[in-house]
C-alpha cells in the first residue's frame, strides 16, 4: 500500500507528512507529528477530545483522513497560545478551576475559541449548545462555561485583566 | 496513627488553605503538553490490539493463532496459555484481562498480538481462529439468581447464601440492629417498594492505555493511566510471576477514572507481549472497547420498606439489595448495604445484600461504589411517606438525623458528621423555598459516604534556595497537587510557589493505595504535614547547633526557626532558605517523610436540592436548577471541591436520567459508544450551585474529609423525587428516559 504524500500548514507552520490512506488527521496529529494535544475519547465524532479547526472551521479530526489536509490550514491547541502569553480562554480556564483530569481541555478550548471568533457575546445557552459536542465527565460544565463566559468578557475589553482574580475570589 | 495537637484544627487561622492558587499542571493541561496515557512513545514500539470475545458466554474449546503469528509485521501473539498459573488472589483479575476456560462476557479478551503498525495488528486479530462452545447466558440480576439460570462459575457460592438460588449468587450480607417487625408495627404508615437501577459506565474521556517494556533480564518498566500505580505493580507481578522490585509503574497524567481505573486490564497483557516480543509495546483500548470491556458498576434490583409515624419518626427501615456486578464475584453491595440508612438514626434497622454474578464485564469502582443505587431506594421512599403524610421531606429528614453518638446503620457509633447541617442548610437555602410552575417538580436526596485512608508516603525535600519538592504516589486526578502544595505550605509557612508536588514512580516511595475511596486529600494530606513536620524538627535542629542552644529551645513560626524561651530574641530568626542555603554545613540535605496506614477518615454527607420540569407529552425531562449542600471537613482548595461537588453531581443526573447498559437478547451490549451511551453535556444543563459546609474531621490535622464521591450519592434519588413530583406518579425504574417517563404518566392517567 503506498502512502500519501500531504503539504498543509499547521499552527502557521508548512508541513509535509506521509499518511495511510486510512489514516483520520487525528492519527496523523498524534502519531506522525508528535501534536498529542488532540485527544482521541471516542473516535467516532462523540466526544470532541479531538476538535480542531480547519480552515478555521471546527471538525473532529477523527473524523477527517489526514490525506484531506492537503493544501489546508489546521489549527491545534499547541498553536493556541502566543509563546509564552496564554489565549484569554487558557489563562481563564486555569483560573476558574475550569479543568479536573485535563483530558478534555485541549479539545474543549479549541471549540471554545472558535466559538468566541463566531460570536464574541455568546449567552450562556450558546456557550452551552456550541460546547454540547465536547464531553467533560469531571466538571459538570459549570466552571467551564463560566470561564468561557470570562475570557469572552474580557476579550471584549468589558473587565480588565485582574491578576488578582483568584485571590478576590477566594475572599 | 494520631497526630500529635489534631484538636487545635478547629480554630487554627489559615493562610493558604482555603484560598484558590492556580494549579501547577494548569499551564501543562491547557497547552496540550500534558503526557496523558496513550501520549507516550518509545523507540521500536509496537501496537498491541486484543481480540474480544463476540459470545455473552461461550466454552473456548481451541485457539489457533499460527497463522497471525506467520503474518509479516507480527512480533508476538498472546493467550492465556502464555501466563503462569495464578496466585489465587489475581486470579480472577487475570481471567478478567485474558480469558481462560470461558468467555463469560461479550468483549471479553481471547488473544492478544503485537505487529509494527495498528494495521498488521488488526489484521493479524482477524487470522486468529477461536472455536466456541456457545452456552447459554444471562445479564439480568433477578435472572441470575433464579435456580435454572446459566451458571458462571460451578462452586464459588459461600456458606452465607441460603438455599433456592442459582450457583451466580455469591455471598449474602446483613447489617442493621433492633426488631424491624416491631418497628413497622408503630408505624403510622408503611410504604413498600421496589426499584432498578441500570449499570452505568464511568465515562472517563480517557480511554485505558499503557506502554510496557520489559528485557530479557526481567526488569520491567510500565507507563499507564491509572488511579494506583503501585497497585498496578503489585497486580501485574502477580499474574506475571515477577519480583514486584522489578517492576517500575510510572503513572502518566490520568484523563479521569472514578473508580473505574482501580484494576487492570491492558496492562498484564502489554507486558506479556513485550516480554515475548522483545520490545515495547503501546496499548490503547477504542471507546467500545472500554465500554464492552473495562469495568462499569453494577445493576440493581432492591426492595425498600419503610415505616413512619404521623410525625415524622422513622420507626423501621428494610432493604433487599441485589446487585450484578458482572463475571465475577465482588459487587459493591456490602457498601450499598452499609450506605442505604447510614444518615439517618434508626431504632430498628436491617439491609441485606445480594452478590450476583452475570454475563457482563467485571463491575469496577465507581464513585461512592455501591451507594448511589441504595440511596436511590431509600431516598425515594422516604420522600413518598413525607408527602404521603404531608410532611416536608427535609423537617422529616432533620427529624431522623443521624449525629454525633448514633449508632449507624451498619455499626460504628459516630463522631461529629454533618449530616443535620446538611440537611438544615438545604432547608435554609432559598432554592428550597423558590416557586415552581406547570409540570415542574422539586427534589431533595440526602447521601452518605465512608471515606478511606490506608497506605500512604510523602517525602518533603528542602532544595538549597528554600524551595520544597514534594514527592507523593497518588496520580493526580483533579488537582490533588496544588492541595498538596498548599498543605505543605501551610504547614511550613512559605508561599505556595515555593512548592511543587510531584506524582513519584513506583520505585520512589513505599507502598501507596490507589487513588480511591476519597482518600487522597485526606491520607496523603496528613502524610505531607507530617512529613512537612518532620522537616521543621530537622530544621530547628539545625538553627539551634548555628546558634549553640539547645534544640527545645527553637520554635517555628512563619517560615522560620526563631529562639525562644531563655532565648528569645537572642538571634534574628533564620528563615526556611537561610537554613536550607547552609544545610550542607550543618548536618546535610533537609528532608522530611512519612510512611503511615492513616485512619480517621471521616465520613462525609451531601444533601442535594434539584427542580426538574417534565414534558408530558413526551417525557422527556429538564433539569432547570441544582444545589448541592456538602460537608468538606475543611475545603483545602475550594475550587475543586465545589468541582467535585458538581461533577458528581452531573454524572449523577446522567445515572438516573439518560444512562444505561442496554443488552440485546443475544447477550451482546448494544450501544457500545458515546452516542447511544449518552452522558450529559453542557446544553443539558444549568449550574450547579454549591454550598460547601466545614465540620472538621477530628481525624485529620486541618479537618479534612474526602469529598470526592459523596456528590454521586444523592443526585439519583433528588432526580427521582423531582421528576416523580412534576409528573405526578412514582418513577422507580432508573434511568428516567423519556419513553418511561412517558409510560409511567399514561398509567397513571389509565
Ligand atoms: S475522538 Fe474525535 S470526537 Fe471523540
Ligand atoms: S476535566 Fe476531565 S473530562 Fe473534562
Amino acid at each position: 500500500m503506498s502512502q500519501i504524500h500531504v503539504t498543509t500548514k499547521i499552527n502557521g507552520d508548512e508541513t509535509e507528512f506521509l499518511c495511510e490512506p486510512e489514516d483520520t488527521l487525528l492519527d496523523v496529529l498524534r502519531d506522525r507529528l508528535g501534536l498529542t494535544g488532540a485527544k482521541e475519547g471516542c473516535g467516532t465524532g462523540d466526544c470532541g477530545a479531538c476538535s480542531v479547526t480547519v480552515d478555521d472551521r471546527l471538525v473532529c479530526s477523527c473524523l477527517m483522513l489526514g490525506a484531506e489536509a492537503e493544501g489546508r490550514e489546521i489549527a491545534t491547541i499547541e498553536g493556541m497560545a502566543d509563546g509564552e502569553v496564554l489565549h484569554p480562554l487558557q489563562r481563564k480556564f486555569i483560573e476558574h478551576a475550569a479543568l479536573q483530569c485535563g483530558i478534555c481541555t485541549p479539545g474543549i478550548l479549541v471549540a471554545a475559541k472558535s466559538l468566541l471568533e463566531n460570536n464574541p457575546d455568546p449567552s450562556e445557552e450558546e456557550a452551552r449548545y456550541w460546547l454540547a459536542g465536547n464531553l467533560c465527565r469531571c466538571t459538570g460544565y459549570d466552571k467551564i462555561i463560566r470561564a468561557v463566559m470570562d475570557a469572552a468578557a474580557e476579550m471584549r475589553g468589558e473587565i480588565a485583566n485582574d491578576p488578582d482574580d483568584s485571590l478576590r475570589r477566594a475572599s | 496513627m494520631a497526630l500529635d495537637k489534631q484538636a487545635e484544627t478547629a480554630k487554627r487561622q489559615f493562610k493558604v488553605v482555603g484560598t484558590r492558587p492556580n494549579r501547577p499542571d494548569g499551564i501543562d493541561k491547557v497547552t496540550g503538553r500534558a503526557r496523558f496515557g496513550a501520549d507516550a512513545v518509545a523507540p521500536g514500539m509496537l501496537t498491541g490490539r486484543v481480540l474480544r470475545s463476540p459470545h455473552a458466554h461461550a466454552r473456548i474449546v481451541k485457539i489457533d493463532a499460527s497463522r497471525a503469528a506467520a503474518l509479516s509485521g507480527v512480533k508476538a501473539v498472546v493467550t492465556r496459555a502464555d501466563f503462569p498459573e495464578p496466585p489465587a488472589h489475581v486470579a480472577d483479575v487475570l481471567d478478567n484481562c485474558m480469558a481462560g476456560a470461558k468467555a463469560l462476557y461479550d468483549g471479553h479478551a481471547v488473544a492478544a498480538v503485537a505487529a509494527v503498525s495498528p494495521a498488521v495488528a488488526r489484521r493479524a486479530l482477524k487470522l486468529i481462529e477461536v472455536e466456541y462452545e456457545v452456552l447459554a447466558h444471562v445479564t439480568d440480576v433477578d435472572e441470575a439468581m433464579q435456580p435454572g439460570a446459566p451458571v458462571l462459575h460451578e462452586g464459588r457460592t459461600d456458606e452465607t447464601v441460603p438455599e433456592g438460588f442459582s450457583g451466580n449468587v455469591i455471598s449474602r450480607c446483613e447489617f442493621g440492629h433492633g426488631d424491624i417487625e416491631a418497628g413497622l408495627a408503630k408505624a403510622d404508615r408503611v410504604v413498600e417498594r421496589s426499584f432498578r437501577t441500570a449499570a452505568t459506565h464511568q465515562g472517563y474521556i480517557e480511554p485505558h492505555a499503557c506502554l510496557a517494556q520489559m528485557g530479557p533480564d526481567g526488569q520491567a518498566d510500565l507507563w499507564c493511566c491509572t488511579q494506583g500505580h503501585y497497585m498496578v505493580r503489585n497486580t501485574c507481578a502477580a499474574i506475571l510471576g515477577m519480583e514486584v522490585g522489578q517492576l517500575r509503574v510510572t503513572a502518566s497524567e490520568i484523563g479521569g477514572g472514578f473508580g473505574g481505573k482501580t484494576t487492570v486490564f491492558l496492562e498484564p497483557v502489554a507486558l506479556m507481549l513485550s516480554k515475548k516480543a522483545g520490545r515495547p509495546v503501546k496499548m490503547v483500548m477504542s471507546r467500545e472497547e472500554v465500554l464492552r470491556a473495562s469495568g462499569p458498576t453494577a445493576s440493581t434490583s432492591i426492595d425498600v420498606r419503610i415505616g413512619m409515624t404521623k410525625d415524622g419518626r422513622i420507626t423501621a427501615g428494610d432493604a433487599v439489595l441485589r446487585y450484578q456486578g458482572g463475571a465475577y464475584p465482588g459487587s459493591p453491595v456490602g457498601m450499598g448495604s452499609m450506605s442505604a440508612f447510614a444518615p439517618y438514626d434508626l431504632e430498628n434497622v436491617r439491609t441485606v445484600g445480594f452478590d450476583v454474578v452475570s454475563n457482563r464485564p467485571k463491575q469496577a469502582a465507581y464513585r461512592a461504589p455501591g451507594a448511589p443505587m441504595a440511596a436511590f431506594a431509600v431516598e425515594s421512599v422516604i420522600d413518598e411517606l413525607a408527602k404521603s403524610l404531608g410532611l416536608d421531606p427535609l423537617d422529616v429528614r432533620i427529624r431522623n438525623a443521624a449525629v454525633e453518638g448514633t449508632k449507624s446503620s451498619y455499626g460504628p457509633t459516630y463522631p461529629a458528621i454533618g449530616a443535620k447541617a446538611t440537611f438544615e442548610a438545604a432547608k435554609a437555602h432559598p432554592h428550597w423555598s423558590a416557586p415552581l410552575g406547570e409540570n415542574q417538580g422539586r427534589g431533595v436526596a440526602c447521601g452518605f459516604w465512608f471515606n478511606f485512608g490506608g497506605d500512604t508516603c510523602v517525602t518533603l525535600n528542602v532544595n538549597l534556595d528554600g524551595t520544597v519538592s514534594v514527592s507523593e504516589g497518588n496520580p493526580d486526578i483533579g488537582g490533588s497537587r496544588a492541595s498538596m502544595s498548599m498543605m505543605a505550605a501551610e504547614e511550613l509557612g512559605i508561599p505556595y510557589e515555593q512548592v511543587r508536588t510531584i506524582i513519584a514512580d513506583t520505585g520512589s516511595l513505599g507502598q501507596n493505595e490507589v487513588t480511591d475511596g476519597s482518600r487522597v486529600t485526606f491520607a496523603v494530606g496528613l502524610a505531607t504535614i507530617e512529613a512537612a513536620r518532620q522537616a521543621i524538627r530537622v530544621m530547628c535542629a539545625r538553627a539551634a547547633k548555628i546558634w549553640g542552644i539547645d534544640e527545645d529551645a527553637v520554635v517555628w513560626e512563619d517560615g522560620a526557626a526563631k529562639p525562644a524561651g531563655p532565648n528569645a530574641g537572642q538571634f534574628p530568626p533564620m528563615s526556611l532558605a537561610e537554613i536550607a542555603a547552609v544545610a550542607s554545613n550543618t548536618g546535610g540535605p533537609i528532608a522530611g517523610h512519612c510512611e503511615v496506614n492513616a485512619e480517621g477518615a471521616g465520613v462525609s454527607f451531601a444533601t442535594h436540592i434539584v427542580d426538574t420540569e417534565v414534558d408530558p407529552e413526551t417525557g422527556a425531562v429538564k433539569i432547570l436548577r441544582y444545589t448541592v449542600i456538602q460537608d468538606a471537613g475543611k475545603a483545602v482548595h475550594p475550587d475543586y471541591v465545589e468541582g467535585q461537588f458538581q461533577g458528581g453531581a452531573v454524572q449523577g443526573i446522567g445515572w438516573a436520567l439518560n444512562e444505561e447498559y442496554i443488552y440485546g437478547e443475544d447477550g451482546r451490549l448494544q450501544n457500545p459508544g458515546f452516542l447511544d451511551y449518552r452522558v450529559p453535556v453542557a446544553s443539558d444543563l444549568p449550574m450547579i450551585d454549591t454550598v460547601i459546609l466545614e465540620i472538621p474531621n477530628p481525624g485529620h490535622p486541618y479537618g479534612v474529609r474526602g469529598v470526592g464521591e459523596t456528590s454521586i450519592v444523592p443526585p439519583l434519588a433528588a432526580v427521582a423525587n423531582a421528576v416523580s413530583a412534576a409528573a405526578g406518579v412514582r418513577l422507580t425504574d432508573l434511568p428516567m428516559s423519556p419513553p418511561k417517563v412517558q409510560a409511567a404518566i399514561q398509567a397513571a392517567r389509565g
